[in-house]
């Protein structure tokens, strides 16, 4: 498959506006007459399907949560990134761009990666605008924050829930566009297939999941922005809903799957506690802005952190990173983490845990400063710990918490399938092979307010307005079958073992062998144990009820039938980058314990095509291309 | 520890309910309540059965999708969490836990513990935005705000929606939650042109939703896991009374 990025001509700086000087419109009596699907409601999916309804096309606006406001890009903590240089720090759109393509282990996309750092600004004046009560200074002017990867504070938030508040400015933006009648809401409704018609993408099959009616739905256009696939590892800091089901099946008809290896192992999580565990909470990066991480230099040490002096503890990121400290990167912070724990020196009943200790800046700020700056994350500490983070340090280690990978997408943010946009984390373009902090919200709302208001409608443009097909077409019929029939299928097995049950078992395989580190024996024994798991799954899986109405574990069967599928194409991906780059950590290639990049082999986007149950998917490979940087070893020394 | 859950049962809308009683065994203190929910529908599943419908997604407090009264209280005995922040240690070894959904006539009830809260949506849809489209923003230091008031609009911001407010209310009144929205954006100056309009578009399709009247008990309040203020709604009379005064038009649809 020939992949065509469709990256403008020309500088870098100025392909952005070349596209737009050069992109088709459609003129405003036009837009009514065309329809835009938007599956998923978060950052990037409210944002784009409340924009088209403000440029007047029809949209309808899909979500398996019964709010639009609830999806999870609500917990978001931390902050949103943007280029404003408001403290006059060195900031522009240049080192942002820069420090997102670095930040990545240059594996991202320039050009994708410069416009981003070029929307950035409008981003922020678009939230003030919206109400999003964003921290200020007593002057009553915008307040930033620093942030992992970066050596400016050009961080904006909103205390600890800078998500929520973004998520309700574009939710609040969507309920207006609703009110005008161009927006037309689905709530707990759940796509379950793509439909692709002459090549084109153009409309899904849903699942009511109140009352399990199957319906479709045609359109000239499908944006997809799910969001990502963190949950195949089973426990990550993901909400328990959040799942790979669009994604995957838009893959199985057609649509490139992109980087699937890359997942983001976020550093400073609250550590497993049990075997009952659901999911593991994501303590804010901006933590390691006052905290500072340690373990104790002996092994085994078993005091309490109080009883252990200053001379025998190992304040690890700063020893190894003296620049960035506890701000380096965050797979570097969470591979270090590994590391302290592997030589027997983490803290906790476990031994997986390191501290995040706040006495120095409490000691510094007085607590009232901190309880200001952190206070409902150490609220949330004490929550679900039982201590005080203001007595006692925090516990925190690695988990899985956001997928760089996902849909294909070109300069357009258009998959190879016409027609089919992806927007956010569900698509791969932005964030190479890591992602650094604050930079997803941003991603989001750049997809959803500025980019792809532009491009969707140089696509439909070239589309007669009134040409999209109509649900009776042989095609939706089709798909509409195929849906039910899976369902029927997974619902006769009646076998013994629970759905949770198999998602745990595929989850413990997907930490162990493709987790914070991988090698080829792991994962071809991954390989192995991951279709063997399927194939029990499809034979022994139980699920009670019936299809027609709400039926929570039919749900959740259907994506960890997919998760399985994803799984092994994410394993697949990881045993071909026979590298290390960012969050994807083969063991065989390193320096000092350091991420050693192949870049002769493998300075390209790996585009998987899928090719038929039993077939062996097909690899494209999408050439990197570096016009302005040079690729260099990052280094946060 | 162990504990016995007396829950909600109920299929449908139309179908009656009932309590059904489940022991659930072997459980650490450590172990949240939505987590003690799932080994007992493993144990369910297992044996056949359907297990308990609820709602949940985030499990960090936040998204404000989980729901439940448990013991009588909405989101359970601590104060200022939700339901999926309550963790077992709050419970007594041996306790009998009662387990009901939320109960008021604007959220009516889909299947077990799952309610339809889709009302709060609509009472947004009635003007708790600001009618900026993307583009045409300032910057977004054009306009200085001072910090005590940006603070106060988070304060009210950091509304989850989630109705523990209606659910605690003995007249199911959704006060807080209108007047939290109300507040957050009548509190900016980003939202003071439509302030007026807000207020009384809100306010009229709170009433049309089925909600009762607010008596001030603070039930509401006690209940908040975001531990929203009492003062809001006052806020909010005042403007509501100050929109009534002026004779300003209510949210209306705008032509596009």
């Amino acid at each position: 498959m020939n992949l065509d990025a469709r990256i403008p001509e020309g500088p870098l700086a100025q392909k952005w506006d070349k596209f737009r000087r050069d992109a088709k419109l459609v003129n405003p009596a036009n837009k009514r007459k065309y329809d835009i699907i938007v599956v998923g409601t978060g950052l990037a999916g409210a944002s784009a399907a409340a924009t088209f309804g403000e440029l007047g096309y029809n949209v309808k606006s899909f979500c398996i949560q019964d709010s639009p406001r609830r999806a999870h890009s609500v917990a978001a903590q931390g902050g949103i990134n943007a280029a404003k240089n408001y403290q006059n720090d060195g900031d522009s759109v240049y080192r942002l761009f820069y420090d997102t393509i670095k930040g990545g282990d240059f594996r991202a996309r320039e050009a994708n990666v410069y416009r981003l750092a070029q929307v950035s600004g409008n981003i922020i004046d678009q939230c003030v605008a919206q109400g999003v009560p964003f921290a200020r200074e007593y002057s009553g002017y915008l307040s930033n924050r620093s942030f992992g990867g970066a050596q400016v504070s050009r961080t904006f938030y909103a205390r600890g829930q800078t998500g929520q508040q973004l998520l309700l400015g574009a939710y609040q933006s969507l309920m207006r566009q609703v009110n005008l009648g161009t927006v037309k809401l689905f709530p707990r409704t759940e796509m379950l297939d793509l439909v692709v018609v002459n090549g084109h993408a153009k409309g899904i099959i849903t699942r009511n999941l109140i009352t399990g009616a199957i319906e479709s739905h045609a359109a000239d256009a499908v944006v997809l922005a799910t969001g990502g696939y963190g949950n195949a590892w089973y426990l990550s800091t993901n909400a328990q809903g959040s799942n790979a089901t669009a994604i995957w099946r838009a893959h199985k008809k057609g649509a490139c799957f992109a980087n699937p290896c890359y997942a983001q192992i976020h550093p400073t999580c609250i550590p497993v506690s049990g075997d009952s565990q659901s999911k593991l909470t994501l303590m804010s990066e901006s933590l390691r802005n006052d905290g500072r991480v340690w373990v104790p230099k002996k092994k085994g040490d078993k005091r309490a952190p109080g009883a252990i002096p200053e001379d025998e503890r190992d304040y690890y990121l700063e020893r190894k990173y003296p620049s960035y400290g506890n701000l380096a990167p965050r797979d570097i912070s969470s591979r270090a983490a590994k590391q302290v724990c592997d030589e027997g020196r983490g803290v906790g009943e476990s031994g997986l845990g390191v501290y995040l200790d706040f006495s120095a800046a409490i000691q510094r700020l007085g607590e009232a400063k901190i309880a200001e700056r952190y206070g409902n994350l150490f609220d949330m500490y004490h929550e679900i710990t039982g201590e005080s983070a203001y007595k006692v340090p925090m516990r925190i280690f690695p988990a899985i918490h956001y997928t760089m990978g996902g849909l294909w997408v070109d300069y357009n943010l258009m998959s190879n399938l016409p027609g089919l946009f992806v927007a956010g984390e569900a698509n791969f373009s932005d964030h190479g092979a890591n992602r650094l902090g604050a930079s997803a919200l941003m991603q989001g709302l750049a997809d959803g307010y500025f980019v792809l208001p532009y491009t969707i409608g140089d696509y439909l443009a070239s589309q007669k307005p009134g040409s999209r097909p109509k649900t009776d077409a042989t095609e939706f019929q089709q798909a509409e079958k195929e849906a039910r029939e899976q369902l029927q299928k997974l619902l006769a097995i009646r076998g013994k073992r629970t759905v949770t049950d198999f998602h745990k078992h595929l989850g413990k395989i997907m930490w162990e062998y493709c987790g914070m580190a991988r090698n080829e024996t792991g994962l071809k024994k991954a390989l192995e144990l991951i279709p063997a798991l399927q194939e029990e799954f499809w034979k022994d899986v139980n699920i009670p009820g019936e299809s027609s109405d709400l039926n929570q574990s039919l749900e959740r069967a259907g994506r960890v039938a997919d998760y399985f599928e994803l799984a092994e194409l994410i394993v697949r991906d990881a045993l071909v980058r026979d590298e290390s780059c960012g969050g994807h950590f083969r063991e065989e290639h390193q320096e000092e314990g350091e991420c050693k990049r192949n870049d002769e082999q493998f300075a390209y986007v790996a585009a998987w095509e899928y090719k038929g149950v039993d077939q062996a998917p097909v690899l494209n490979k999408e050439p990197l291309h570096y016009e302005e940087l040079h690729l260099a070893t990052r280094s946060y020394k | 520890m162990n504990v016995t859950l007396k829950v909600w049962r109920q299929e449908g809308p139309e179908t009656p309910g009932k309590f059904v009683r489940y022991a659930a065994q072997n459980l650490s203190p450590n172990m949240s309540f939505l987590e003690m929910l799932d080994t007992v529908n493993e144990t369910i599943t297992k044996s056949g059965e359907e297990p308990i419908a609820f709602d949940h997604d985030c499990r960090e407090g936040i998204c404000g999708m989980c729901s439940c009264i448990i013991n009588g209280e909405p989101h359970g005995p601590e104060k200022k969490v939700a339901t999926c922040q309550t963790y077992l240690r709050s419970f007594k070894d041996g306790e009998t836990i009662t387990i009901e959904p939320f109960r008021a006539k604007a959220f009516p009830l889909i299947k077990d513990l799952i309610v339809n809260r889709s009302a709060f949506d609509r009472i947004i849809q009635a003007g708790g935005f600001v009618s900026t489209s993307a583009g045409s923003a300032p910057d977004g230091n054009a306009i200085p705000v001072p910090k005590q008031h940006t603070d106060a609009a988070m304060d009210a911001a950091a509304c989850i929606g989630c109705g523990a407010c209606v659910a605690a209310c003995k007249n199911a009144s959704a006060m807080l939650f209108v007047s939290a929205k109300v507040s957050h954006l009548n509190l900016l100056p980003q939202g003071q042109t439509e302030k007026e309009r807000r207020v009384l578009g809100m306010v009229e399709q709170m009433d049309q939703e089925g909600f009762g009247a607010c008596t001030v008990t603070g039930s509401c309040e006690a209940v908040c896991p975001k531990g929203i203020s009492l003062n809001f709604i006052a806020k909010m009379n005042r403007d509501y009374f100050g929109a009534l005064l002026r004779g300003s038009p209510k949210a209306t649809v705008e032509s596009v």
